[in-house]
């Protein structure tokens, strides 16, 4: 449902268009970032692998599919150069890929999933555990992950935390498991936590909570993200934050719930609040720099875009306080499919291993993203772009975006702070409700009011 | 498909090769469209797990929730305001296009460059040709800040993008040559010796209007008429871009089910568009005997 870089079937013509007008924009990007990359990488970028088994692996293709932000082709090109083997990547937005895995398993090898597509997946049984042993990085991935917590703080499991769907008790299990077992249904590759982003020089003040996106001062020039399962999770932030409603859990309303957000949506419509709502990451960063709107639901590398423009933009750090406020968190993973067997699974294993090695968590945090492995994505960045990205300091250094262009002065901070700030204040992540259905209706409400 | 004289009057070749002139015809039509639409029909009666299993039978669950549904009525009153509106105004100005192409351009050659030129737009994308309204209209759009500039405004024109305006405007610049084409096709057919006819017998340009080439550019405004409902009741995305997501219409609801692998409604739903699809065309071809009109 997260489709940050929507474009659909190919059976309409104009929406394929739509995908590969995306597809170039990202890879232009990616392009950039991998130079980049490359310099900080250097000749570092390879060790470690088998290099004993490159003979028979080399027929070896691995489909690797999945949303853009996440399943990306400078990173598959990367890999494959470094694992000897071709490693194909597609791209499908969030629900065309889900439908994707579902209808058709055998198409994929590598299935791009968030938490909630994992337990769907493993429902459906078109994916295998992995076997955790085999992951050499495993011990290392942040226990955000693979225990729920970080540094004795609780990880909220509003929605569905990655923790949540990460376990099963046996490789061909369908049902999630809670708690630690030696099967995970997917191995977390890229994540970060959304909020809002705003013109501070329009909004006048800084924006630290969810309730300023939904104020009439904003009237006609909000937005909001038009993706049902995550933009009514928004919503309710904002609600929340208002001290209009206390949610039993953002991430699983009851229907009652979902009437009351849903109908407070149509209101705010009514009024005029919304100047727009927007499906992709270009059309949020369109809505910002053409002075549509001065405060929306964004992500991180949207503002980031939109600051490229010479146009201020913050992304707002709305630490939970009071019980309320708090990022969105979003994880994707990798799962491997069930038809995976012989060689083909073992070029499966290298690949995942290859992904937590650090090349990648070095690539995405370059526009913003973080990797599970922080201790290995550390060895592929300059120590600058560490101390600004990860650890919320200053920028000892001017910070280049990925395109090599100077994004950051050297002295400017990373909007929301440190890695460890972020992610500690995430109050809910991305989900698939149990009442989705009746959801999905009352947001078309919403839309045709 | 096949010529209606019996088979057996018709001797055996005949009958074989009126089999083979439908042929390629019957392989491309049953497994891409045929076929296809009994699997969405199939699907519209299954239950659903709500989680993309799909488990087969008989149940008319899926359509009960779809008819009963509020939102079903007004998503269909949106989606056909939408038709209607853009059906109007690429009638008017396709129909004056062709009626200016075949009744003023006197050099046929003329006129059939003319025609060309109006397909010099429809050789890029719909998408392009869409998403290129959104500088011109929008709050700092090219529009706005003229207006601006000219002092005829004060504050920018908000209505002009992200609003039910953009979309018949992207509709109506889509989708005017589907309009012009079969317009402009029947049009050409009429001839103009009846015309010369009817001003020697005193008839006004009005008369000669509304009696001679309206009647008789029928099955084209009808054709035209097929193409643009059609296109327009079963599209979400310029509704989706242009209205901002203001909007939604009866497809996009549909494709945010599959979004949430709620299979059967969105086959049910599917199901009825089709259903009311096959009304509208059927409504317009009784009105209108196209065949006869171009067997004329």
């Amino acid at each position: 449902m997260l489709d940050r870089d929507k474009g659909t079937s190919a059976a309409d013509p104009s929406e394929t268009r739509d995908v590969r007008q995306k597809k170039l924009s990202r890879r232009t990007l990616l392009k950039g970032a991998a130079v980049v990359a490359g310099a900080a990488a250097g000749s570092d970028a390879i060790r470690g692998f088998p290099t004993i088994w490159a003979q028979e692996i080399k027929d070896i293709e691995l489909r690797h599919v999945g949303v853009s932000y996440s399943v990306v082709k400078a990173i598959g090109d990367q890999a494959a150069k470094d694992l000897g083997f071709k490693v194909t990547m597609q791209n499908l937005d969030t629900s065309a890929a889900i439908n994707r895995f579902i209808s058709q398993p055998n198409t994929v090898d590598i299935a791009d999933l968030e938490g909630w597509q994992a337990k769907l997946a493993a429902k459906r049984a078109v994916i295998q555990g992995i076997e955790v042993k085999k992951i050499k990085e495993f011990d290392n991935i942040l226990p955000i992950f693979t225990k729920g917590e970080i540094d004795g703080h609780k990880i909220p499991r509003q929605g569905i935390s990655p923790y949540e769907a990460m376990y099963i008790s046996k490789p061909d299990a369908t049902d999630l498991h809670d708690g630690v077992t030696e099967w995970a249904t997917f191995l977390p590759q890229v994540y970060n936590a959304d909020s809002i982003g705003y013109r501070p020089d329009l909004v006048g003040h800084e924006v630290t909570e969810w309730k300023d996106l939904i104020d009439p001062k904003f009237k006609g020039k909000a937005a909001i993200l038009d993706v049902p399962a995550i933009g009514i999770m928004d919503a309710a932030l904002c609600f929340e934050s208002a001290g209009l409603i206390k949610y039993g859990n953002k991430g699983n309303m009851t229907k009652e719930e979902i009437d009351f957000t849903c109908n407070k949506l149509i209101e705010l419509k009514k009024q005029g609040q919304f100047r727009a709502t927007w499906t992709t990451f270009d059309q949020s960063v369109q809505l910002m720099a053409a002075g549509e709107v001065v405060i929306q639901s964004m992500w991180s590398p949207a503002v980031a875009a939109v600051r490229v423009k010479e146009i201020p933009c913050v992304y707002a750090p709305v630490n939970v306080k009071n019980g309320k406020e708090g990022y969105r968190g979003w994880c994707n993973g990798m799962g491997l499919m069930k038809h995976l067997s012989g060689k083909k699974l073992d070029a499966a294993y290298e690949y995942l291993n290859w992904y937590l090695s650090g090349w990648q968590g070095g690539f995405v945090a370059r526009y913003g993203y973080y990797s599970p492995v922080p201790s290995t994505a550390k060895k592929f960045l300059t120590p600058a772009e560490w101390a600004f990205w990860y650890e919320g300091q200053p920028a000892p250094e001017v910070v280049n975006d990925p395109y090599g262009v100077p994004m950051e002065k050297a002295g400017t901070k990373r909007d929301g702070g440190s890695f460890l700030d972020r992610v500690k204040n995430i109050s809910c992540w991305n989900t698939l409700m149990d009442e989705a259905a009746y959801m999905n209706k009352r947001w078309n409400d919403f839309k045709v009011a | 498909m096949q010529p209606s004289s019996s088979p057996a009057q018709t001797p055996p070749r005949a009958n074989l090769a009126g089999w083979l002139y439908v042929l390629p015809l019957v392989l491309v039509l049953v497994p891409f469209f045929v076929a296809p639409i009994l699997v969405v029909l199939a699907a519209s009666f299954f239950a659903t797990d709500g989680f993309g299993g799909l488990t087969p039978g008989f149940t008319l669950a899926s359509y009960v929730e779809v008819l009963h549904s509020a939102l079903t009525l007004k998503l269909y009153l949106a989606t056909i305001k939408f038709t209607v509106l853009t059906w109007i105004f690429t009638l008017i100005i396709g129909f004056f296009v062709a009626y200016f192409l075949v009744f003023h351009v006197r050099n046929q050659l003329l006129a059939i460059g003319l025609f060309l030129l109006c397909t010099v737009p429809f050789w890029t994308s719909n998408i392009i040709r869409m998403i290129s309204w959104i500088p011109l209209l929008g709050k700092e759009g090219l529009i706005n800040q003229a207006l601006l500039a000219m002092g005829v405004i004060r504050q920018p024109l908000e209505v002009l993008l992200f609003s039910d305006l953009a979309v018949v405007i992207a509709y109506v610049h889509q989708l005017t040559i589907f309009m012009i084409v079969p317009i402009f096709n029947s049009m050409a057919r009429i001839d103009k010796k009846l015309i010369e006819a009817a001003i020697d017998a005193g008839a006004s340009r009005f008369d000669i209007m509304r009696l001679i080439v309206v009647p008789m550019s029928k099955s084209g405004i009808a054709l035209g008429t097929i193409f643009v409902v059609s296109i327009v009741m079963g599209d979400f995305f310029v509704v989706k871009v242009m209205s901002g997501g203001g909007s939604a219409s009866v497809v996009s609801a549909f494709y945010e089910d599959v979004g949430v692998l709620q299979y059967p409604t969105a086959a049910a739903s599917a199901v009825l568009l089709t259903l009311v699809l096959v009304a509208i065309v059927s409504l317009i071809l009784r009105t209108v005997d196209i065949r006869q009109e171009i067997t004329r």
